[in-house]
Protein backbone atom coordinates (compact mmCIF):
# COMPACT_ATOMS: atom_id res chain seq x y z
CA UNK A 1 0.00 0.00 0.00
CA UNK A 2 1.16 3.36 -0.68
CA UNK A 3 1.18 6.13 1.84
CA UNK A 4 0.50 9.03 -0.30
CA UNK A 5 -2.49 10.03 -0.12
CA UNK A 6 -2.56 11.64 -3.23
CA UNK A 7 -3.54 9.87 -6.53
CA UNK A 8 -3.32 11.43 -10.14
CA UNK A 9 -6.93 12.25 -9.88
CA UNK A 10 -6.87 13.95 -6.55
CA UNK A 11 -4.17 16.14 -7.84
CA UNK A 12 -6.09 17.03 -10.92
CA UNK A 13 -9.31 17.68 -8.47
CA UNK A 14 -7.07 20.08 -6.23
CA UNK A 15 -5.34 21.71 -8.92
CA UNK A 16 -8.72 22.66 -10.92
CA UNK A 17 -10.46 23.78 -7.39
CA UNK A 18 -7.48 26.58 -7.03
CA UNK A 19 -7.54 27.03 -11.12
CA UNK A 20 -4.32 26.22 -12.80
CA UNK A 21 -3.74 23.55 -14.94
CA UNK A 22 -0.69 22.16 -13.35
CA UNK A 23 2.03 21.88 -10.85
CA UNK A 24 4.22 23.59 -12.66
CA UNK A 25 1.99 26.67 -13.07
CA UNK A 26 1.34 26.32 -9.74
CA UNK A 27 5.17 26.94 -8.89
CA UNK A 28 6.05 28.90 -11.25
CA UNK A 29 6.59 32.51 -9.08
CA UNK A 30 9.52 30.26 -7.73
CA UNK A 31 12.52 31.29 -10.13
CA UNK A 32 13.51 28.27 -11.72
CA UNK A 33 17.49 28.47 -10.82
CA UNK A 34 16.38 27.66 -7.36
CA UNK A 35 14.14 25.03 -7.82
CA UNK A 36 15.24 21.40 -7.85
CA UNK A 37 15.26 20.12 -11.21
CA UNK A 38 15.03 16.23 -11.87
CA UNK A 39 14.97 13.64 -9.24
CA UNK A 40 16.72 13.91 -5.72
CA UNK A 41 19.73 12.21 -5.51
CA UNK A 42 19.30 9.54 -2.51
CA UNK A 43 20.01 5.85 -2.51
CA UNK A 44 17.49 3.55 -3.51
CA UNK A 45 15.30 1.94 -0.77
CA UNK A 46 16.88 -0.79 1.23
CA UNK A 47 15.45 -3.93 2.88
CA UNK A 48 14.06 -3.24 6.68
CA UNK A 49 17.23 -5.39 8.30
CA UNK A 50 19.47 -3.33 5.63
CA UNK A 51 18.92 -0.35 7.27
CA UNK A 52 19.06 -1.84 10.71
CA UNK A 53 22.65 -2.40 9.87
CA UNK A 54 23.37 0.71 8.99
CA UNK A 55 22.18 3.00 11.54
CA UNK A 56 23.82 0.52 13.89
CA UNK A 57 27.13 1.39 12.19
CA UNK A 58 26.33 4.75 12.21
CA UNK A 59 25.56 4.78 15.86
CA UNK A 60 28.95 2.83 16.18
CA UNK A 61 30.79 5.91 15.34
CA UNK A 62 29.27 7.37 18.86
CA UNK A 63 31.98 7.32 21.60
CA UNK A 64 29.58 6.15 24.84
CA UNK A 65 30.90 7.63 28.03
CA UNK A 66 29.87 3.98 29.36
CA UNK A 67 33.01 2.78 27.42
CA UNK A 68 35.16 4.94 29.14
CA UNK A 69 36.59 6.24 32.60
CA UNK A 70 35.27 9.53 32.37
CA UNK A 71 35.68 12.67 34.65
CA UNK A 72 34.16 15.05 32.42
CA UNK A 73 31.78 17.28 34.72
CA UNK A 74 31.58 20.83 34.02
CA UNK A 75 27.92 20.86 35.08
CA UNK A 76 26.55 17.44 32.99
CA UNK A 77 27.31 14.57 35.70
CA UNK A 78 27.51 11.20 35.17
CA UNK A 79 25.97 9.66 38.26
CA UNK A 80 24.79 6.18 39.09
CA UNK A 81 21.16 5.55 37.58
CA UNK A 82 18.77 3.19 39.62
CA UNK A 83 16.81 1.02 37.21
CA UNK A 84 13.50 1.50 39.01
CA UNK A 85 14.03 5.23 37.61
CA UNK A 86 13.60 4.17 34.20
CA UNK A 87 11.16 1.59 34.64
CA UNK A 88 8.85 4.18 36.62
CA UNK A 89 9.39 6.73 34.49
CA UNK A 90 8.85 4.92 31.52
CA UNK A 91 5.01 3.97 32.71
CA UNK A 92 2.71 5.46 30.40
CA UNK A 93 0.80 7.59 32.66
CA UNK A 94 4.36 10.03 33.03
CA UNK A 95 6.28 9.30 29.99
CA UNK A 96 5.81 12.55 28.30
CA UNK A 97 7.43 15.99 27.69
CA UNK A 98 4.48 18.15 29.11
CA UNK A 99 2.83 19.10 31.66
CA UNK A 100 -1.55 19.40 30.99
CA UNK A 101 -3.21 22.13 30.05
CA UNK A 102 -6.23 20.32 31.22
CA UNK A 103 -5.60 19.37 34.87
CA UNK A 104 -8.76 17.49 35.69
CA UNK A 105 -7.70 14.59 32.90
CA UNK A 106 -4.01 14.46 34.02
CA UNK A 107 -3.76 14.11 37.89
CA UNK A 108 -0.84 11.55 38.21
CA UNK A 109 1.02 13.82 36.13
CA UNK A 110 0.43 17.15 38.32
CA UNK A 111 0.98 15.05 41.61
CA UNK A 112 4.18 14.16 40.02
CA UNK A 113 5.41 17.13 39.43
CA UNK A 114 4.12 18.77 42.84
CA UNK A 115 5.91 15.98 44.05
CA UNK A 116 9.33 17.37 42.12
CA UNK A 117 8.42 21.09 43.58
CA UNK A 118 8.29 19.89 47.07
CA UNK A 119 11.83 18.14 47.39
CA UNK A 120 13.58 20.79 45.29
CA UNK A 121 12.02 22.97 47.48
CA UNK A 122 13.22 21.05 50.37
CA UNK A 123 16.61 20.07 49.29
CA UNK A 124 17.25 23.90 48.42
CA UNK A 125 15.67 25.31 52.14
CA UNK A 126 13.26 27.68 49.76
CA UNK A 127 9.56 28.04 50.44
CA UNK A 128 8.23 27.62 46.90
CA UNK A 129 9.70 25.58 43.57
CA UNK A 130 8.27 25.80 40.61
CA UNK A 131 7.70 22.95 38.30
CA UNK A 132 11.14 23.07 36.31
CA UNK A 133 12.57 24.89 33.40
CA UNK A 134 14.65 23.76 30.23
CA UNK A 135 18.34 24.17 32.16
CA UNK A 136 20.40 25.45 34.90
CA UNK A 137 21.51 28.43 33.37
CA UNK A 138 18.35 29.60 32.10
CA UNK A 139 16.91 29.32 34.92
CA UNK A 140 19.94 31.38 36.20
CA UNK A 141 18.88 33.80 33.30
CA UNK A 142 15.19 33.74 34.65
CA UNK A 143 16.00 34.42 37.69
CA UNK A 144 18.16 37.61 36.68
CA UNK A 145 15.22 38.84 34.98
CA UNK A 146 12.79 38.62 38.55
CA UNK A 147 15.46 39.96 40.23
CA UNK A 148 15.21 42.94 38.06
CA UNK A 149 11.48 43.03 37.64
CA UNK A 150 11.63 43.04 41.45
CA UNK A 151 13.96 46.04 42.31
CA UNK A 152 13.40 47.54 38.92
CA UNK A 153 17.20 48.03 39.02
CA UNK A 154 19.33 47.25 35.67
CA UNK A 155 23.19 45.91 36.76
CA UNK A 156 23.34 42.24 37.67
CA UNK A 157 26.78 41.33 39.52
CA UNK A 158 28.31 37.52 38.98
CA UNK A 159 30.88 36.60 42.08
CA UNK A 160 33.21 33.88 41.41
CA UNK A 161 33.40 31.48 38.35
CA UNK A 162 30.21 30.89 37.29
CA UNK A 163 29.95 28.75 34.72
CA UNK A 164 30.78 30.07 31.27
CA UNK A 165 27.79 28.40 29.32
CA UNK A 166 25.27 30.00 31.99
CA UNK A 167 27.05 33.26 31.34
CA UNK A 168 26.34 32.68 27.50
CA UNK A 169 23.05 32.13 28.51
CA UNK A 170 22.56 35.17 30.60
CA UNK A 171 24.04 37.37 28.06
CA UNK A 172 21.90 36.33 25.61
CA UNK A 173 18.53 36.58 27.42
CA UNK A 174 19.40 39.45 28.47
CA UNK A 175 20.94 41.10 25.15
CA UNK A 176 17.53 43.02 24.76
CA UNK A 177 17.61 44.87 27.60
CA UNK A 178 19.71 47.58 29.25
CA UNK A 179 21.30 46.27 31.55
CA UNK A 180 25.73 45.91 33.21
CA UNK A 181 27.12 42.65 34.09
CA UNK A 182 30.01 42.91 36.27
CA UNK A 183 32.33 40.25 37.78
CA UNK A 184 33.73 40.44 40.97
CA UNK A 185 36.74 37.18 40.49
CA UNK A 186 40.12 36.53 41.65
CA UNK A 187 42.51 34.91 39.24
CA UNK A 188 41.69 31.11 41.08
CA UNK A 189 37.91 31.87 40.42
CA UNK A 190 36.79 32.62 43.88
CA UNK A 191 34.78 35.77 44.70
CA UNK A 192 36.98 38.74 45.90
CA UNK A 193 34.06 40.11 48.33
CA UNK A 194 36.14 43.38 48.79
CA UNK A 195 34.72 43.75 44.74
CA UNK A 196 31.80 42.81 45.24
CA UNK A 197 31.06 45.23 48.33
CA UNK A 198 32.15 47.95 45.75
CA UNK A 199 30.34 46.41 43.00
CA UNK A 200 26.46 46.19 44.63
CA UNK A 201 25.00 49.85 44.88
CA UNK A 202 21.90 51.01 44.42
CA UNK A 203 21.95 50.03 40.71
CA UNK A 204 22.23 46.76 41.64
CA UNK A 205 19.42 44.10 40.51
CA UNK A 206 21.46 40.68 42.47
CA UNK A 207 24.57 38.98 42.73
CA UNK A 208 24.63 35.56 40.96
CA UNK A 209 27.00 33.55 43.15
CA UNK A 210 27.48 29.91 42.53
CA UNK A 211 29.06 27.29 44.61
CA UNK A 212 30.53 25.42 43.90
CA UNK A 213 31.93 27.54 41.45
CA UNK A 214 32.95 26.63 37.85
CA UNK A 215 36.15 25.63 39.22
CA UNK A 216 34.75 23.52 41.96
CA UNK A 217 35.35 25.79 44.71
CA UNK A 218 32.86 26.44 47.57
CA UNK A 219 31.75 30.08 48.04
CA UNK A 220 30.18 31.94 50.81
CA UNK A 221 26.83 32.26 50.06
CA UNK A 222 25.77 33.78 53.37
CA UNK A 223 28.81 36.37 52.94
CA UNK A 224 27.05 37.42 49.47
CA UNK A 225 23.78 38.08 50.93
CA UNK A 226 24.45 40.06 53.31
CA UNK A 227 26.10 42.06 50.66
CA UNK A 228 23.42 42.14 48.16
CA UNK A 229 20.56 43.05 51.17
CA UNK A 230 22.40 45.92 52.58
CA UNK A 231 22.29 47.50 49.09
CA UNK A 232 19.04 46.20 48.37
CA UNK A 233 19.67 43.74 45.86
CA UNK A 234 18.53 39.99 45.52
CA UNK A 235 21.08 36.97 46.04
CA UNK A 236 20.81 34.14 43.25
CA UNK A 237 22.58 31.17 44.21
CA UNK A 238 22.98 28.82 42.01
CA UNK A 239 23.38 25.14 43.59
CA UNK A 240 24.94 21.72 42.72
CA UNK A 241 21.70 19.49 43.99
CA UNK A 242 23.77 16.62 45.29
CA UNK A 243 26.20 19.07 46.91
CA UNK A 244 23.07 20.10 49.45
CA UNK A 245 23.59 16.35 50.54
CA UNK A 246 26.47 18.15 53.00
CA UNK A 247 26.35 21.86 52.70
CA UNK A 248 24.18 24.46 53.84
CA UNK A 249 21.18 24.91 51.97
CA UNK A 250 20.72 28.44 49.88
CA UNK A 251 17.48 29.22 51.78
CA UNK A 252 19.69 28.73 55.05
CA UNK A 253 22.33 31.01 53.48
CA UNK A 254 19.89 33.89 53.00
CA UNK A 255 19.42 33.85 49.42
CA UNK A 256 16.48 34.55 47.69
CA UNK A 257 16.41 32.56 44.18
CA UNK A 258 18.04 29.26 44.03
CA UNK A 259 18.80 27.68 40.93
CA UNK A 260 20.98 25.05 39.52
CA UNK A 261 20.78 22.20 37.32
CA UNK A 262 18.92 19.06 37.79
CA UNK A 263 20.59 16.49 35.60
CA UNK A 264 22.55 14.69 37.88
CA UNK A 265 19.16 13.78 39.79
CA UNK A 266 18.17 10.30 37.62
CA UNK A 267 19.13 11.79 34.37
CA UNK A 268 21.77 10.51 32.22
CA UNK A 269 24.43 12.70 30.64
CA UNK A 270 23.36 13.23 27.27
CA UNK A 271 25.53 15.43 25.10
CA UNK A 272 23.50 19.00 24.60
CA UNK A 273 20.94 17.37 26.50
CA UNK A 274 18.15 17.49 27.68
CA UNK A 275 19.07 19.15 30.89
CA UNK A 276 16.90 20.22 33.94
CA UNK A 277 16.61 23.19 35.30
CA UNK A 278 15.63 24.35 39.20
CA UNK A 279 14.19 27.53 40.15
CA UNK A 280 13.14 28.02 43.95
CA UNK A 281 12.73 31.14 45.53
CA UNK A 282 10.45 33.09 48.62
CA UNK A 283 6.99 33.02 48.94
CA UNK A 284 7.15 36.79 48.65
CA UNK A 285 8.62 36.46 44.53
CA UNK A 286 5.96 33.66 43.87
CA UNK A 287 3.98 36.16 41.09
CA UNK A 288 7.20 36.93 39.76
CA UNK A 289 8.43 32.87 39.00
CA UNK A 290 9.12 31.64 35.41
CA UNK A 291 6.94 29.12 34.23
CA UNK A 292 4.59 26.73 35.58
CA UNK A 293 3.50 25.88 39.38
CA UNK A 294 1.20 23.39 40.49
CA UNK A 295 -0.67 23.39 43.43
CA UNK A 296 -2.80 20.89 45.61
CA UNK A 297 -6.28 21.74 47.02
CA UNK A 298 -9.61 20.31 47.02
CA UNK A 299 -11.89 20.17 45.02
CA UNK A 300 -15.90 21.24 44.97
CA UNK A 301 -16.68 17.91 46.90
CA UNK A 302 -13.73 18.53 49.16
CA UNK A 303 -11.61 15.44 47.49
CA UNK A 304 -7.89 16.14 47.19
CA UNK A 305 -6.94 17.61 43.42
CA UNK A 306 -4.10 18.85 41.75
CA UNK A 307 -4.01 22.23 39.55
CA UNK A 308 -1.39 24.28 37.39
CA UNK A 309 -1.78 27.79 39.25
CA UNK A 310 -0.90 31.02 38.84
CA UNK A 311 -1.29 30.41 34.82
CA UNK A 312 -2.40 33.76 35.26
CA UNK A 313 1.12 35.01 34.46
CA UNK A 314 1.95 32.65 31.69
CA UNK A 315 2.24 34.03 28.03
CA UNK A 316 -0.74 31.92 26.87
CA UNK A 317 -2.79 34.01 28.71
CA UNK A 318 -1.08 36.96 29.06
CA UNK A 319 1.56 37.26 26.80
CA UNK A 320 3.05 40.94 26.72
CA UNK A 321 2.40 41.01 30.41
CA UNK A 322 4.08 37.56 31.20
CA UNK A 323 6.92 36.93 33.67
CA UNK A 324 8.58 35.14 31.30
CA UNK A 325 8.02 33.67 27.76
CA UNK A 326 8.16 30.01 29.20
CA UNK A 327 5.48 28.22 30.16
CA UNK A 328 6.74 24.92 29.76
CA UNK A 329 9.18 22.33 32.17
CA UNK A 330 10.60 19.30 32.06
CA UNK A 331 8.07 16.95 32.74
CA UNK A 332 9.84 13.89 32.07
CA UNK A 333 13.19 14.95 33.42
CA UNK A 334 11.60 16.55 36.32
CA UNK A 335 9.54 12.96 37.17
CA UNK A 336 12.98 11.06 36.98
CA UNK A 337 14.38 13.39 39.42
CA UNK A 338 11.31 13.23 42.01
CA UNK A 339 11.63 9.54 41.74
CA UNK A 340 15.32 9.34 42.18
CA UNK A 341 15.57 12.02 45.58
CA UNK A 342 12.23 9.81 46.24
CA UNK A 343 14.27 6.93 46.07
CA UNK A 344 17.57 8.15 47.65
CA UNK A 345 15.69 9.97 50.67
CA UNK A 346 17.41 12.28 52.63
CA UNK A 347 19.72 10.04 54.00
CA UNK A 348 21.05 8.37 50.61
CA UNK A 349 21.76 12.06 48.61
CA UNK A 350 24.05 12.69 51.97
CA UNK A 351 25.45 9.11 51.56
CA UNK A 352 26.04 10.11 47.90
CA UNK A 353 27.57 13.34 48.47
CA UNK A 354 29.82 12.15 50.70
CA UNK A 355 31.16 9.29 48.98
CA UNK A 356 31.46 12.24 46.05
CA UNK A 357 33.97 14.90 48.26
CA UNK A 358 35.57 11.65 49.79
CA UNK A 359 36.59 10.41 46.38
CA UNK A 360 37.50 13.73 44.66
CA UNK A 361 39.57 14.66 47.51
CA UNK A 362 41.47 11.39 47.45
CA UNK A 363 42.16 11.71 43.80
CA UNK A 364 43.22 15.73 44.13
CA UNK A 365 45.13 14.75 46.91
CA UNK A 366 46.99 11.68 44.57
CA UNK A 367 47.42 13.87 41.52
CA UNK A 368 49.20 16.44 43.38
CA UNK A 369 51.49 13.70 44.64
CA UNK A 370 52.51 13.11 40.85
CA UNK A 371 55.85 15.53 39.88
CA UNK A 372 55.11 17.84 37.77
CA UNK A 373 51.09 18.02 38.39
CA UNK A 374 49.34 20.33 41.12
CA UNK A 375 45.91 21.39 42.00
CA UNK A 376 46.26 24.81 42.48
CA UNK A 377 43.16 26.18 43.74
CA UNK A 378 41.97 25.75 47.57
CA UNK A 379 41.32 22.73 49.03
CA UNK A 380 37.62 23.80 49.78
CA UNK A 381 35.47 22.21 46.93
CA UNK A 382 32.98 19.25 46.66
CA UNK A 383 33.40 17.26 43.75
CA UNK A 384 35.43 18.63 41.01
CA UNK A 385 38.60 20.49 40.88
CA UNK A 386 41.98 21.90 38.69
CA UNK A 387 44.60 20.33 37.76
CA UNK A 388 47.80 21.83 36.59
CA UNK A 389 49.82 19.46 34.56
CA UNK A 390 53.23 19.26 33.93
CA UNK A 391 52.61 19.99 29.38
CA UNK A 392 49.06 21.19 27.32
CA UNK A 393 46.54 19.98 28.82
CA UNK A 394 45.39 19.05 25.37
CA UNK A 395 48.35 16.86 24.85
CA UNK A 396 47.92 14.98 28.00
CA UNK A 397 44.19 14.74 27.64
CA UNK A 398 44.90 13.23 24.03
CA UNK A 399 47.01 10.55 25.50
CA UNK A 400 44.71 9.89 28.07
CA UNK A 401 42.16 9.51 25.34
CA UNK A 402 44.24 6.52 23.78
CA UNK A 403 43.65 4.52 27.18
CA UNK A 404 39.79 4.79 27.25
CA UNK A 405 40.05 7.68 29.62
CA UNK A 406 38.16 11.00 29.49
CA UNK A 407 39.94 12.84 32.01
CA UNK A 408 38.31 16.07 32.03
CA UNK A 409 37.19 19.34 30.39
CA UNK A 410 40.26 21.91 28.97
CA UNK A 411 39.78 25.11 30.39
CA UNK A 412 42.00 26.79 27.74
CA UNK A 413 39.32 28.36 25.32
CA UNK A 414 37.91 29.81 27.78
CA UNK A 415 40.09 31.12 30.23
CA UNK A 416 43.19 32.71 28.81
CA UNK A 417 46.38 31.73 30.44
CA UNK A 418 44.89 28.03 31.47
CA UNK A 419 46.77 26.27 29.00
CA UNK A 420 48.11 23.75 31.24
CA UNK A 421 45.12 23.41 33.24
CA UNK A 422 41.94 20.92 32.89
CA UNK A 423 38.86 20.16 35.11
CA UNK A 424 38.55 16.88 36.60
CA UNK A 425 35.22 15.44 38.33
CA UNK A 426 34.96 12.77 40.52
CA UNK A 427 31.42 10.70 41.11
CA UNK A 428 30.70 7.37 43.15
CA UNK A 429 30.45 5.76 39.58
CA UNK A 430 34.47 5.85 39.87
CA UNK A 431 35.80 3.09 42.17
CA UNK A 432 38.89 3.40 43.87
CA UNK A 433 40.42 1.08 40.78
CA UNK A 434 39.62 3.75 38.57
CA UNK A 435 41.26 6.72 40.26
CA UNK A 436 43.86 4.69 40.86
CA UNK A 437 44.15 3.84 36.94
CA UNK A 438 43.71 7.58 36.22
CA UNK A 439 46.70 8.56 38.80
CA UNK A 440 49.12 5.98 36.76
CA UNK A 441 47.53 7.15 33.03
CA UNK A 442 48.24 10.85 34.24
CA UNK A 443 51.83 10.27 35.35
CA UNK A 444 52.85 8.44 32.43
CA UNK A 445 50.85 10.86 30.37
CA UNK A 446 53.09 14.13 32.12
CA UNK A 447 56.23 12.04 31.43
CA UNK A 448 55.66 11.58 27.79
CA UNK A 449 54.42 15.00 27.16
CA UNK A 450 57.32 16.41 29.37
CA UNK A 451 59.39 15.12 26.90
CA UNK A 452 57.26 16.36 23.81
CA UNK A 453 57.06 19.79 25.81
CA UNK A 454 60.77 20.29 25.68
CA UNK A 455 60.54 19.13 21.71
CA UNK A 456 58.27 22.01 21.41
CA UNK A 457 59.65 24.38 23.50
CA UNK A 458 62.86 24.48 21.42
CA UNK A 459 60.76 24.37 18.25
CA UNK A 460 59.03 27.50 19.04
CA UNK A 461 62.45 29.39 20.31
CA UNK A 462 63.97 28.33 17.02
CA UNK A 463 60.66 30.20 15.24
CA UNK A 464 61.06 33.16 17.73
CA UNK A 465 64.37 33.94 16.44
CA UNK B 1 -26.15 43.61 41.64
CA UNK B 2 -25.59 46.74 43.49
CA UNK B 3 -25.03 50.06 41.56
CA UNK B 4 -24.65 52.95 44.43
CA UNK B 5 -26.47 56.21 43.15
CA UNK B 6 -23.69 58.22 45.10
CA UNK B 7 -20.91 57.22 42.47
CA UNK B 8 -19.30 57.81 38.68
CA UNK B 9 -18.31 55.00 36.94
CA UNK B 10 -16.35 54.04 33.84
CA UNK B 11 -17.61 51.92 30.87
CA UNK B 12 -14.43 49.33 32.12
CA UNK B 13 -16.40 48.63 35.19
CA UNK B 14 -14.52 51.12 37.99
CA UNK B 15 -16.30 53.32 40.72
CA UNK B 16 -15.00 56.53 41.88
CA UNK B 17 -16.37 58.41 44.50
CA UNK B 18 -15.21 62.19 45.01
CA UNK B 19 -15.35 63.77 48.20
CA UNK B 20 -13.57 67.38 47.58
CA UNK B 21 -10.06 66.95 45.59
CA UNK B 22 -9.88 63.58 46.38
CA UNK B 23 -11.62 60.67 44.51
CA UNK B 24 -11.67 56.92 45.67
CA UNK B 25 -11.31 54.04 43.18
CA UNK B 26 -12.45 50.81 42.82
CA UNK B 27 -14.29 47.92 40.86
CA UNK B 28 -17.97 47.53 40.39
CA UNK B 29 -19.87 44.72 42.01
CA UNK B 30 -20.78 43.64 38.27
CA UNK B 31 -16.94 42.91 37.40
CA UNK B 32 -15.70 41.63 40.84
CA UNK B 33 -19.12 39.01 39.86
CA UNK B 34 -17.92 38.49 36.48
CA UNK B 35 -14.19 37.72 37.47
CA UNK B 36 -14.87 35.63 40.43
CA UNK B 37 -12.91 34.74 43.08
CA UNK B 38 -9.88 38.10 43.22
CA UNK B 39 -6.29 36.27 44.26
CA UNK B 40 -4.24 39.36 43.63
CA UNK B 41 -4.34 43.21 43.12
CA UNK B 42 -1.30 44.86 41.90
CA UNK B 43 -1.55 48.61 42.53
CA UNK B 44 0.73 52.10 42.04
CA UNK B 45 2.68 53.30 44.94
CA UNK B 46 1.84 56.46 46.94
CA UNK B 47 2.92 59.23 44.34
CA UNK B 48 2.67 57.51 41.16
CA UNK B 49 0.68 59.74 39.05
CA UNK B 50 -2.30 58.22 36.72
CA UNK B 51 -3.81 59.42 33.59
CA UNK B 52 -7.36 59.02 32.62
CA UNK B 53 -8.21 56.06 30.90
CA UNK B 54 -5.05 54.75 31.42
CA UNK B 55 -4.09 51.40 33.61
CA UNK B 56 -3.14 52.19 36.92
CA UNK B 57 -2.66 48.05 38.06
CA UNK B 58 -4.03 45.04 37.56
CA UNK B 59 -6.40 42.99 39.19
CA UNK B 60 -6.21 39.03 39.08
CA UNK B 61 -9.10 36.13 39.73
CA UNK B 62 -8.01 32.73 38.76
CA UNK B 63 -8.58 32.48 35.25
CA UNK B 64 -7.83 35.78 33.96
CA UNK B 65 -6.03 39.04 34.38
CA UNK B 66 -7.47 42.61 33.78
CA UNK B 67 -6.38 45.93 34.09
CA UNK B 68 -7.64 48.88 36.11
CA UNK B 69 -8.37 52.02 34.37
CA UNK B 70 -8.22 55.65 36.20
CA UNK B 71 -11.32 57.23 35.77
CA UNK B 72 -9.47 60.65 36.01
CA UNK B 73 -6.33 61.87 36.22
CA UNK B 74 -4.68 62.15 39.61
CA UNK B 75 -1.94 61.21 41.67
CA UNK B 76 -2.15 58.31 44.05
CA UNK B 77 -2.48 59.60 47.66
CA UNK B 78 -3.19 56.34 49.50
CA UNK B 79 -3.55 52.88 48.76
CA UNK B 80 -5.65 50.47 50.02
CA UNK B 81 -2.56 47.63 51.26
CA UNK B 82 -5.40 44.88 53.04
CA UNK B 83 -5.73 44.05 49.39
CA UNK B 84 -2.41 42.91 49.48
CA UNK B 85 -3.37 40.11 52.04
CA UNK B 86 -6.96 39.94 51.72
CA UNK B 87 -7.46 40.06 47.80
CA UNK B 88 -10.95 38.59 48.44
CA UNK B 89 -12.33 41.87 50.23
CA UNK B 90 -12.62 42.85 46.59
CA UNK B 91 -15.57 40.53 46.20
CA UNK B 92 -16.99 40.64 49.64
CA UNK B 93 -17.21 44.51 49.60
CA UNK B 94 -15.95 46.40 46.58
CA UNK B 95 -17.71 49.45 47.14
CA UNK B 96 -16.33 49.60 51.26
CA UNK B 97 -13.37 47.63 52.08
CA UNK B 98 -12.74 46.24 48.88
CA UNK B 99 -11.89 49.78 47.39
CA UNK B 100 -8.51 50.00 45.98
CA UNK B 101 -6.74 53.97 46.27
CA UNK B 102 -7.54 57.64 46.54
CA UNK B 103 -5.80 59.71 44.09
CA UNK B 104 -5.57 63.83 44.52
CA UNK B 105 -7.95 64.88 41.43
CA UNK B 106 -5.93 67.07 39.05
CA UNK B 107 -9.16 67.76 36.67
CA UNK B 108 -12.23 67.61 38.22
CA UNK B 109 -13.74 68.20 34.77
CA UNK B 110 -12.62 64.87 33.74
CA UNK B 111 -15.36 63.28 36.15
CA UNK B 112 -17.93 64.62 33.41
CA UNK B 113 -17.04 62.03 30.90
CA UNK B 114 -17.53 59.03 33.36
CA UNK B 115 -21.05 57.40 33.41
CA UNK B 116 -23.61 57.94 35.76
CA UNK B 117 -25.59 54.96 37.94
CA UNK B 118 -28.13 55.19 35.43
CA UNK B 119 -25.80 54.92 32.32
CA UNK B 120 -23.93 52.44 34.04
CA UNK B 121 -26.70 50.18 35.06
CA UNK B 122 -27.69 50.34 31.04
CA UNK B 123 -24.33 49.55 29.96
CA UNK B 124 -24.07 46.26 32.25
CA UNK B 125 -27.91 45.12 31.12
CA UNK B 126 -26.25 44.98 27.41
CA UNK B 127 -24.37 42.07 28.83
Amino acid sequence: MAYLPHNDERRRAMLKTIGVGSIDDLLRPIPSEIRQQGPIDIPPALAESDVDLLAEQLAAKNAVAGGFDSFLGGGIYDHYIPAAVDHVAARSEFYTAYTPYQPEVAQGTLQATYEYQSMVRRLTGMEVAQASMYDGGSATAEAALLAMAETGRGKIVIAGALNPRYRSILETYLSAQTVTIETANRPDGSTDFDRLAQLVDDNAACVIMSSPNYFGGLEDWARGAEIAHARGALLIAVFHPISLGLLRSPGECGADVAVGEGQCLGNPPAFGGPLLGLFATRKKFIRRLPGRLVGKTVDARGVMAFVTTLQTREQHIRREKATSNICTAQALLATRAAIYMAMLGKQGITTLAKTCLDRAHYLAENIARIPGYSVPFGPAFFNEFVVEAPANARTILARLRQQRILGGIELAGRFPGFDRRFLVCVTEKHSRATLDRFVAALREAGQQAGAGASDSMTVGGAAAR
Amino acid sequence: MIIKDNLRYTKDHEWLDIQGDTGTIGITDFAQGELGDVVYVELPAVGTAVKAGEPFGTIEAVKAVSELYAPVSGTVSEVNTRLADEANLVNQDCYGAGWMIKIKIANAAEANALLSPKDYSQLVEQH
